[in-house]
């Protein structure tokens, strides 16, 4: 029963992962109509924008800070990445977004892979700040039935807030409002005096910044390495067919549902376990093609 | 509305005239490679992957159907080939029928899957059930895992062409190659090819005339498979392995780089862009890792400036249809 709970946990992490990347494609996909296929790349970046801050002899900034810097460095980048070509590609077939994309994640991997090699950089987990007997997110404690790494449990929390609060943000407040109505009409949203150019950029960088959350939150579990969203990616955009994208709901529900799906598998037949999310998704396409909470067309 | 068709889908009366001549001096040129002193290796390889482009293209170009998994046809077939041949030790050409045969299958499941989304979808889509394959050739015994299928033997052809001369192995990849392309050639210039043009131009009218778009996507999905799959076939002759490369996510990258690079819609344009690949990376290997950079930096300057390709710009700059 033990290695079910740890199971069970690892795919709760994974299924963080999903939902976190998953969520920041469904908000790029709404606005610019693009697959961003650079996310796996972008997720890369926001881990080595955390080793960096915590290696760098000058800087030496640690975890906590870095939690918060990197997704707005690299959102930062994503949006000069907007500004500089994604948004000659409006009007055009969104094949070209993903064509450039995938050229864009080509790049920066080869370039990380250039200077960092393959092999993987360890990032400790942070041991600040101390509270009673726990040193930072170091450590466990034992629930009774399980042994609960206190790192990973902090991983599937906070990406939980995360998760909601952006869904907040998109489907509850006047910001999110005017969102949606340009993903409906942007001219009339600019009838209104509304910049949707720069909703757009900004839209973008939050997305990218997501997945650049999500390698921050990666970092200490998986070593930081160039390759490490080359094939998280792919899952993704399986757990994005699966989930159809029709709603921000849905991919965060998707994408925990299928990391846990993964780590039951894991736990009965581990054989199955790196291609059953793909299989699911042949499954759901054959009953439901436009995905479990996707709309048509 | 006239006028908007004839916009769209503009067919020059003298295109096929064009296009015939191409492809004979094309067949030309390639046919006197051998007597040039030009290494013929690189010539082969080019050639398996120029008709791993032009099958591709048939699904991009005509159908509007961007597949991100291709590697796995030419992947499935190159393992089938390359066991029949080692581990049954049947002639090439129960080899070559094989590995084809093997992609056609799994074309046709595939195919009945992914035709259910379309766009970005569909891209997804094929790029999942590829790496799905990619998890499965991984962990099956006979594709022995991370070292491939090695030391290929490659017989006679037909019991006469002993494809270990070099000569001889050529005119066959090259029969092989004209083959398959002319297959493209008359598929996109028949009735069927027009109705692909058609759903690729605008699905919803298609339907609204009665065609069934679904089955026509199907079954260019199958032809594209089934000849990428001849690609990967003929491949294993040439390498004389099968591995893992060949079914990575990385090399569906590379073909859909050929025909973008080439010309996406064109008829020839694949078969120019695999060899400007084909060649680059021979020339380029001292770069090491870098090429992956200059790759994704000829992807996003494509995109982005070169829409049409070589082939496509040429034939814009002439107003042929090449």
């Amino acid at each position: 029963m033990q290695a079910l709970y740890a199971q069970l946990l690892v795919g709760l992490i994974n299924g963080s992962f999903y939902a976190l990347l998953s969520l920041g494609l469904a908000v790029i996909f709404g606005m610019l109509n693009i697959i961003n296929f650079a996310h796996g790349a972008v997720y890369m970046m926001g881990a080595f924008v955390a080793y960096f801050l915590l290696n760098n002899a000058y800087l030496s900034i640690g975890y906590w800070p870095a939690l918060i810097i990197a997704p707005i460095v690299v959102g930062i980048f994503g949006m000069i990445l907007e500004r500089t070509m994604l948004q000659w590609l409006a009007g055009l077939d969104h094949l070209y977004g993903l064509l450039l994309t995938f050229g864009l994640a080509l790049i920066i991997q080869g370039v990380f892979q250039n200077y960092f090699g393959s092999s993987g950089l360890p990032y400790a987990i942070p041991d600040y700040p101390t509270i009673g007997g726990f040193h930072g997110l170091q450590g466990g404690m034992n629930l009774g039935f399980m042994f609960l790494p206190i790192y990973r449990g902090w991983v599937v929390i906070f990406s939980l807030v995360v998760c909601i609060g952006t869904w907040y943000l998109i489907e509850r407040t006047r910001l999110g409002a005017y969102l949606r109505a340009a993903t409906e009409n942007p001219t009339l949203v600019r009838a209104f005096g509304i910049n949707v150019p720069r909703m757009i950029t900004l839209t973008y960088g939050l997305g990218v910044g997501l997945a650049a959350l999500a390698g921050v939150l990666s970092a200490p579990i998986n070593q930081v390495r160039p390759l490490m969203g080359e094939n998280l990616i792919i899952v993704v955009f399986a757990v994005v067919v699966i989930g159809g994208m029709g709603s921000i709901m849905g991919s965060i529900v998707t994408g925990f549902a299928l990391g846990v799906i993964e780590g039951l598998t894991k736990y009965f037949y581990p054989e199955a376990s790196n291609t059953v999310v793909f299989v699911f998704m042949v499954l759901v396409l054959l009953v439901k093609p436009t995905g479990l909470t996707g709309r048509a067309a | 509305m006239t006028a908007m068709t004839d916009d769209t889908i503009r067919v020059p009366p003298r295109a096929m005239r064009d296009e015939i001549i191409a492809f004979c001096a094309m067949a030309g040129l390639l046919a006197i490679v051998p007597l040039t002193g030009i290494y013929p290796f690189f010539v082969m390889q080019a050639l398996c992957f120029a008709l791993l482009a032009c099958a591709f293209n048939l699904l991009i170009g005509y159908g509007g159907l961007l597949s991100f998994g291709h590697a796995m046809f030419l992947g499935t077939a190159g393992y089938v080939t390359a066991h029949a041949l080692k581990v049954w030790a049947v002639p090439p050409e129960i080899g070559i029928l094989a590995g084809t045969g093997a992609a056609a299958a799994l074309a046709v499941i595939t195919g009945l899957v992914a035709i259910r989304r379309q766009g970005i979808y569909f891209a997804m889509i094929t790029l999942a059930l590829s790496q799905l394959l990619f998890f499965v050739y991984v962990q099956t015994p006979f594709t022995h895992g991370e070292d491939g299928i090695q030391g290929v033997p490659q017989g006679y052809l037909f019991g006469i062409f002993n494809l270990a001369n070099s000569t001889i192995l050529y005119y066959v990849v090259l029969a092989g190659f004209l083959f398959g392309f002319l297959v493209i050639f008359r598929t996109i210039n028949s009735p069927f090819g027009e109705v692909l043009k058609a759903v690729r131009e605008n699905e919803p009218r298609a339907i609204s005339l009665g065609y069934k778009t679904e089955q026509y996507k199907l079954l260019a999905y199958i032809l594209s498979g089934t000849l990428a799959g001849l690609a990967g076939s003929l491949k294993v002759f040439v390498a004389q392995n099968a591995s893992l490369t060949d079914v990575e996510v990385a090399m569906s990258g590379q073909i859909v780089l050929m025909t973008l690079v080439g010309g996406l819609g064109t008829v020839f344009g694949p078969v120019v862009g695999a060899f400007v690949i084909i060649a680059m990376q021979q020339y380029l290997a001292g770069f090491g890792q870098w090429v992956t950079v200059i790759q994704g930096c000829i992807f996003v300057a494509c995109v982005l400036t070169f829409r049409r390709g070589v082939i496509g710009e040429i034939a814009h700059y002439f107003r042929r249809s090449l």
